[in-house]
């Protein structure tokens, strides 16, 4: 693999993971549980959409082939989308899409402060425009955590399933490969075992102080690295390409 | 569920900072259950477009207002006394916001 291969496909699982984050907050947009919220929601939705445009952008130049931003959301099969498996999953209630979005957030909090240091200044650069908006999403989301996870009876309860079905997708976020190897080899990819303790560390606190439990030993799902989904993703791409794929021509 | 019911927190009055210096001026309104979600609500619904770069949020009930009918008494005795206007004597010209 060479250094332009790993890059593209690096930039893949950033930009796709932000697609399809943004795509599953969207579906709330003129439904939230309050106009206040239902904005915010959509809010962070259209930060995420922003930064999957830029990374996205930049994707396709390292690329080389000619193909724009929305040529590589809009004309890609699921087995070709590296997003991780907790971005797509379903938005069930409102506490689910909550604690995915802080889990999210509280990743990309940790992942984009040491992106800023690459050496490839156009990464660095996008992240030094995104860690802002992600340092508000995690403020906003880890508030909800913890109102809803210290909340009433019921609203904990929500929270806690959440968690119990979430945790399991936690793990492969932190999972390297050779695109990792030959990244970090050149200063541009973040070592995500070292920031794997500041997370933990982060979500554990905020989650402590919603008085919820992370379930013990749990078997963690992989398979994104590999292009590999849940039964989620299919839907999502339905939805989000049917009208690039049969108007291909269409223009806002 | 009737419509009058309404389970979306108190109502809370939101004042934007243009920029540092300017006063700050009420813009709208917004409902939170506290204050923190109240400061939030008020960024995302207030603030998106570079309307300001400081918030204040009040609950709408710590506002006390004057009454319609409070008009007269309150206001127009004032309509009589030009000489409480500042137009006797000239204003230097550094000052441009009286």
């Amino acid at each position: 693999m060479t250094k332009n291969e790993a890059l593209f496909n690096y930039l893949l699982r950033l930009g796709d993971t932000s697609l399809i984050l943004a795509q599953r907050n969207a579906e709330w947009c003129g439904h939230g549980p309050f106009l206040e919220e239902d904005l915010a929601l959509t809010n962070i939705s259209l930060d995420l959409l922003g930064q999957a445009n830029s990374i996205l952008l930049y994707a396709g130049a390292v690329e080389g082939k000619g193909r724009s931003e929305d040529d590589l959301a809009f004309h890609r099969t699921e087995r070709e989308f590296y997003n991780t498996l907790l971005s797509e999953q379903s938005n069930g209630d409102y506490a689910k899409t909550i604690l995915r979005q802080f889990l999210c957030d509280a990743f990309d909090y940790c992942f984009y402060s040491e992106l800023v240091k690459s050496k490839d200044e156009t990464l660095s650069a996008i992240a030094a425009k995104s860690i802002k908006e992600i340092t508000y999403h995690l403020r906003h989301t880890s508030s909800w955590v913890e109102r809803l996870g210290d909340g009433t009876e019921e609203s904990h309860s929500r929270m806690q399933n959440a968690l119990d079905e979430l945790w399991r997708f936690t793990g492969e976020m932190f999972e390297m490969n050779e695109v990792d190897s030959i990244l970090i080899k050149e200063g541009i990819a973040v070592d995500l075992k070292s920031i794997q303790p500041k997370w933990e560390s982060k979500v554990k606190e905020v989650l402590e102080r919603a008085t919820l439990k992370i379930p013990a030993n749990a078997f963690m799902q992989r398979g994104s690295r590999d292009a590999k989904h849940t039964e989620h993703l299919g839907f999502i791409l339905a939805e989000m390409q049917s009208l690039p794929r049969s108007l291909p021509d269409a223009k806002w | 569920m009737g419509n009058t019911k309404d389970s979306q927190g108190a109502l809370w009055e939101v004042f934007v900072q243009k920029k540092p210096g300017l006063p700050f001026v009420h813009c709208g309104n917004l409902h939170a259950f506290d204050k923190e979600m109240a400061l939030q609500n008020a960024r995302d619904l207030y603030t998106r477009r570079n309307e300001g770069t400081a918030l204040w949020v009040v609950p709408s009930d710590a506002i006390v207002s004057s009454s319609p009918e409070d008009i007269g008494p309150f206001f127009e005795p004032a309509n009589d006394k030009v000489y409480r206007h500042p137009t006797f004597y000239k204003l230097p010209e550094e000052i441009k916001h009286m």
